[in-house]
């Protein structure tokens, strides 16, 4: 009797799988499978000629929490994550809204700020190193007319990781506030005249009624600035290869070195496993616990 | 209570980038009268409104709020509250937050706050929804959330932009109700901005009749019906509108004016004994009669009303008739020159 509503209910489900499959073809081939195989690698130990490789379980993950360069990567990416994510957003934030707002010249601001993310990175990266070079940089130049002292930026453990943040946050900044520009698009007119008859400070308004109608924005950046925050290299092959004595070396330059300059892949596979499970747990936090507190439209 | 008007605009004026927005608007209206200002888009009514509220400022002229000279105030200085078209609920607001949310910024104390709402949210028919976020109610309801806001403060003037119009035709008529008795109740003034003039006429004191920027006439919905002072009036107001006739056509009117004549004044007459023979261009069935388009050199918009059903062929001449004293006359500048 019900044949024809399991038949529709059949029907649905291969209509259904046939929408998914595109997507889920390209993320097996190019994310699933992948990720899979790099954790498979990283059980095993490294292959040399008298050595084949051999399964040796979570070994090559215990070298790497022995190892003191992998921890002070760790440290040193805590450290550019923590500076960089909310400096940027907020910069980008606060651009945006001046962007926004009824200024002269509005469409030569957005585009000013958004040059940096257009400009390819190898290129802002040396724009940069030209910048920060001692002696001939622009930055020691306009130090020198205050008298200020050469500062080789890139070259001293301890501005090293400072200037690649600084490059960072004005990369980054500028992408970033496209997206904000764009969701304070959608916010309508209405609501600021509503507020404004109610006489509503600009502050109280920003504060109550648009930074909550940007959080689904303010999610979605900061997911992109984590996930970005372990994906700088370009700029460190530029400006200082991860020196001096490794005090700007980030994780997948680490990683970088480790698979294609040390040659030891399984070491590479297993750190690559780690940031996998670090990033799934903090997005999964971020999307658990601030999609409870946000409004979509 | 001083015998000024409670709001008053002395030709007022606003325009942008050199383009007409309106010009020489005057008005004045009573405290607790409800005024309309109609007209087809673009006419200048919502401009008027937002120029009431603050949200621009004019050009030229002078507005008048309870006797203060409110002309450059800003919108929050002027005591008025204001349903918009679409209307601005915070989407991320409950109904509660978004009904308290003025108060709040005036900091008024919470337990006032929450005795006021509860009585806005009461008068509005909206208790137990206090919890519920704008996109989980009907239109409807979004727009009792409107109206409650804009009641909530106790504001004396409530200025109203078009609030019904994202509303479907049933619920319409029924909100319209609703907003003239709460106005009445209440005993606050409404300016309320429409293109629909059945809701101008039905609710409305006071009519202002807006066009290309400027008021056309200001009169009750009986002025406005009855005793149209242009030929644009005439033609706006009433379902049909007058019929407008070039005096040549007929016989013993002075030559060089326009008739106004409304289909309820014409009656269908036996061929050849009618002071206009013309031709049956559509009917129009409308349930309690029937509403018959007439086409003749030199008229537009002729209509017959006839009772019940009676769907006449087109292309079936008739005659009509008409008596001298339903007939309004326009001069050629379409002003009208009936003796009132």
């Amino acid at each position: 009797m019900s044949n024809h509503i399991n038949l529709e209910k059949r029907r649905q489900a291969i209509y259904g799988w046939l929408m998914l499959s595109p997507a889920a073809l390209m993320l097996s081939i190019f994310a699933f499978y992948p990720s899979g195989a790099t954790f498979f690698s990283s059980l095993f130990s490294k292959h040399t000629r008298r050595r084949p490789s051999e399964f040796i379980g979570i070994e090559n993950y215990n070298d790497l929490f022995a190892d003191p360069t992998f921890w002070l990567v760790v440290k040193n990416n805590l450290f550019y994550a923590a500076i960089t994510i909310p400096v940027s957003v907020i910069i980008a934030l606060s651009m945006a809204l001046w962007a926004n707002s009824k200024i002269p010249a509005r469409g030569f601001v957005r585009t000013a700020y958004f040059t940096p993310t257009v400009l390819p990175m190898i290129a802002a990266a040396n724009l940069w190193l030209f910048f920060y070079t001692p002696g001939l940089g622009v930055l020691d130049q306009i130090g020198s007319l205050f008298g200020l002292p050469s500062v080789n930026w890139l070259g001293q453990p301890e501005t090293a990781l400072w200037a690649i943040i600084f490059v960072t946050i004005w990369k980054e900044a500028g992408f970033f506030m496209i997206f904000y520009l764009a969701a304070l698009q959608t916010i309508p007119e209405d609501y600021k005249e509503a507020a404004d008859i109610e006489g509503t400070s600009r502050w109280t308004y920003t504060r109550r009624i648009v930074l909550p109608l940007l959080m689904p924005t303010t999610l979605f950046i900061l997911v992109n600035a984590m996930i970005n925050s372990v994906k700088l290299i370009d700029h460190l092959f530029i400006l200082t290869k991860g020196g001096p004595s490794d005090a700007s070396k980030l994780i997948l330059y680490y990683i970088w070195e480790m698979a294609f300059a040390f040659f030891d892949a399984p070491h590479a596979a297993a750190m690559t496993i780690l940031i996998l499970l670090v990033l799934c747990i903090v997005a999964a936090i971020q999307f658990i616990y601030l999609d409870r507190r946000t409004h979509y439209q | 209570m001083s015998t000024k008007p409670f709001v008053v605009l002395e030709n007022v004026g606003k325009q942008w980038n050199g383009q007409l927005g309106v010009e020489g608007i005057s008005l004045e209206i009573e405290e607790g009268s409800f005024v309309a200002l109609l007209g087809p888009s673009g006419c200048g009514k919502s401009t008027s409104l937002r120029l009431l509220a603050g949200l621009e400022i004019p050009d030229q002229g002078k507005i008048f709020i309870d006797g203060a000279d409110v002309t450059t105030s800003a919108a929050s200085d002027r005591n008025l509250s204001m349903v918009f078209q679409s209307y601005a609920l915070f989407p991320h607001l409950s109904v509660a937050e978004n009904v308290i949310f003025g108060l709040k910024v005036r900091r008024v104390p919470k337990a006032e706050r929450q005795e006021k709402m509860e009585r806005a949210l009461k008068i509005t028919g909206l208790e137990g929804l206090e919890k519920r976020k704008p996109g989980e109610l009907s239109g409807g309801q979004r727009q009792r959330v409107a109206l409650a806001r804009a009641i909530v403060a106790g504001q004396r003037l409530c200025l109203m932009d078009e609030p019904l119009s994202n509303l479907d035709a049933k619920l319409r008529s029924s909100v319209r109700k609703d907003i003239k008795k709460l106005q009445r109740d209440l005993g606050i003034t409404v300016v309320y901005v429409t293109h629909d003039q059945t809701e101008a006429m039905s609710m409305a004191d006071k009519v202002v009749l807006m066009k290309d920027g400027h008021i056309q006439q200001i009169g009750s919905p009986n002025d406005l019906y009855n005793h149209p002072q242009n030929t644009f009036v005439a033609e706006f107001i009433g379902a049909p509108a007058m019929a407008l006739i070039d005096s040549n056509i007929i016989n013993g009117i002075e030559n060089g004016n326009r008739i106004g004549l409304r289909a309820e004044n014409i009656t269908i007459v036996p061929l050849g004994e009618g002071r206009l023979s013309c031709r049956v261009s559509e009917a129009e069935f409308l349930g309690s009669e029937t509403l018959i388009g007439l086409e003749h050199e030199g008229t537009t918009g002729l209509n017959v009303l006839q009772p019940g059903l009676s769907m006449l062929p087109s292309g079936q001449k008739i005659d009509i008739t008409f008596d001298d004293q339903d007939l309004h006359i326009f001069n050629s500048a379409g002003e009208s020159i009936t003796g009132q």
